[in-house]
């Protein structure tokens, strides 16, 4: 049996659990699968996720659960899967399984592989592809240790609306948490600073990452972004320098954007940053650097010195 | 304040990956290495907690005979001492094996504060801290971006920790618990500072002691086959000279792509 746990604030599913549950029905196999539904009310999840092609949808609430605390989903996780016994437990990549996943597998002592980008096989002789080396290799991996194994699905992966659709039934699972046993206490979440700039909205980008080298060199981006008419938007590295401002980070902690136009100027391509803007119609990488992951994913490519090609697009853009 | 942090060595940024004759693993023979990113971070922020409470930052690391350069970097950044647990086989070993060598060598300190990276640049798993935590027994939390702590009053009052978590999309929440912790460190937390003359001199005096890999340590995971990932898309590749080149992509924007 595959177990899909399932993300959820507040009554509302995170949809990267369709894209989980895509990538279940393959490995399934003839394998069941039952789908948790974690929260302390979760309103209409359940009924949503019932339109799954699965055998069942649990819903396991308690008060415990909300806010989330890794301790508390550690706790209802282990209490479902000793119930359950599945083979495989399968979760989205996110930034809170992140946080409980590692837990839940250290405190049962069962193997788990993250950030998982296709699997091979299907039921328990299954290998699982994930990305190493910051996405400059491609590792088939096989869990060790007995089961289950856990397994998050890196968001983008899988297709939402390939999951196939039919009807289970949803029932609901006792899950006891000791309250006292929770050690984190979260408060509300919050937004550091209004998005000024709305990266969303544009219809084209450029964004610079490591390979503009310092802040002295930002005009030469903002010179290409002018002559394109596009927004200027950056990689990690490059907002954490305070070379631009936060909210015009592009990846899995800043926006996700999907324009008619990207061009990545000197950015290499982290895992982090390609499911900020894979979406995007058409990708322009710029890079020194030809094994840079970046070019997987663009549809034109230009290997060289970003500080002689930028201007000269400039120039070429000037001219008619 | 007796703060941890554990590091990783990591192949460079400019490394261009090469495979063993198995493709089971990286050659290593002719790798510069680095410190991992988020490690250094972990560090900083550790050596900041320090200046504000006063105590000693530890660094621990698990590898070969190799990870001595990273160890004596961090040494000659402020850390006061190290712990290394030495065996060949961790240069590849999987977040398990890691976190439990980490916590073998570890336990009996009885560290306040552990800090590590949020995931290492090379295997990348995300999992050693949060395992390590559970190991020591101790609570975690994870992608940290701020770190406050108040300390113990002395009238029977336990000191506190309140960090600040990353969420998705520019959203963050604080998150208070109760020392010892382990938090995992996200990039871009802190400014980092290099390695003076003085603390390079310094840093050889230091102790480094080594630890060595527990007995029965299982690994989660086996790694079947690596290979340079294939292309979701078609890429077209645009040469000539730097002007040539930007002709002919503002060509295609304009007529192939309709982009611009």
């Amino acid at each position: 049996m595959i177990l899909v746990i399932a993300e959820q604030r507040d009554g509302k599913l995170n949809r990267a659990t369709w894209e989980t549950v895509a990538a279940a029905q393959q490995l399934a196999g003839g394998m069941p699968i039952r789908i948790a539904v974690l929260g302390a009310a979760t309103g209409g999840v359940a009924q949503e996720l019932a339109a799954a092609a699965v055998a069942e949808v649990v819903v396991a609430e308690h008060p415990a659960l909300d806010p989330y605390t890794p301790d508390a989903y550690a706790a209802a996780g282990s209490a479902l899967i000793e119930a359950a016994k599945p083979t495989f437990v399968l979760l989205p990549h996110t930034y809170q399984t992140r946080d409980f996943a590692p837990l839940l597998a250290a405190r049962l002592r069962k193997p788990l592989v993250t950030d998982v980008t296709g699997i091979e096989g299907t039921g328990a002789g299954a290998t699982f592809v994930r990305p190493m080396f910051q996405g400059k290799l491609a590792a088939h991996v096989k869990p060790q240790g007995g089961t289950p194994a856990l397994v998050t699905i890196q968001i983008g992966a899988y297709r939402a609306d390939a999951a196939r659709k039919g009807s289970a039934a949803v029932t609901k699972a006792d899950v006891q948490i000791d309250a006292a046993a929770i050690r984190q206490k979260p408060e509300p979440p919050f937004r550091e600073a209004k998005q000024a700039v709305d990266l969303g909205q544009a219809e084209r980008i450029v964004a610079v990452g490591r390979g503009i080298k310092s802040q002295e060199n930002i005009p030469l981006a903002e010179k290409l972004a002018k002559a394109m008419g596009a927004e200027v938007a950056a990689s990690r590295p490059i907002c954490d320098n305070g070379w631009l401002p936060m909210e015009r980070q592009i990846g899995s902690s800043g926006q996700t954007v999907a324009p008619k136009l990207y061009v990545a100027l000197g950015i290499s391509g982290a895992i982090q940053h390609l499911v900020g803007m894979k979406g995007s119609r058409t990708i322009v990488a710029i890079n020194k650097d030809a094994e840079a992951p970046i070019f997987e994913v663009a549809d034109y490519g230009i290997v060289g010195d970003l500080f002689e090609i930028a201007p000269a697009i400039v120039a070429e853009l000037e001219k008619s | 304040m007796k703060i941890a942090v554990c590091i990783k060595q990591v192949p460079t940024r400019e490394w261009q990956p090469r495979l063993n004759d198995a493709k089971t693993w990286i050659r290593e023979q002719d790798i510069s290495y680095e410190m991992n990113e988020p490690d250094a971070y972990a560090l900083e922020e550790a050596l900041r907690l320090r200046e504000k409470h006063s105590g000693e930052v530890v660094v621990c690391s698990a590898g070969p005979a190799r990870v001595q350069t990273v160890i004596r970097e961090a040494l000659a950044r402020g850390a006061d001492r190290a712990i290394h647990v030495e065996h060949d086989s961790l240069g590849s070993a999987d977040a398990f094996v890691l976190a439990d060598a980490l916590a073998a060598a570890m336990k009996d300190e009885q560290f306040d504060l552990v800090l590590t990276g949020l995931q290492s640049d090379d295997q990348g798993h995300g999992q050693t801290g949060v395992i390590l935590a559970e190991r020591l027994g101790i609570p975690s939390s994870t992608i940290i971006m701020d770190v406050q702590i108040d300390p113990s009053t002395g009238s029977g009052q336990a000191a506190t920790l309140r960090v600040k978590r990353e969420l998705e999309g520019g959203w963050f929440q604080w998150i208070s618990m109760p020392l010892p912790a382990l938090l995992t460190i996200q990039s871009g937390i802190n400014q980092l500072r290099y390695a003076t003359l003085k603390g390079i001199m310094a840093a050889k005096k230091k102790e480094i002691r080594k630890a060595a890999l527990p007995d029965g340590v299982q690994p989660a995971q086996q790694i079947v086959s690596l290979a340079v990932p294939t292309r979701s898309k078609q890429t077209q590749m645009i040469g000539g000279s730097p002007a040539d080149a930007a002709k002919e992509l503002v060509r295609r924007l304009r007529d192939e792509a309709r982009a611009l």
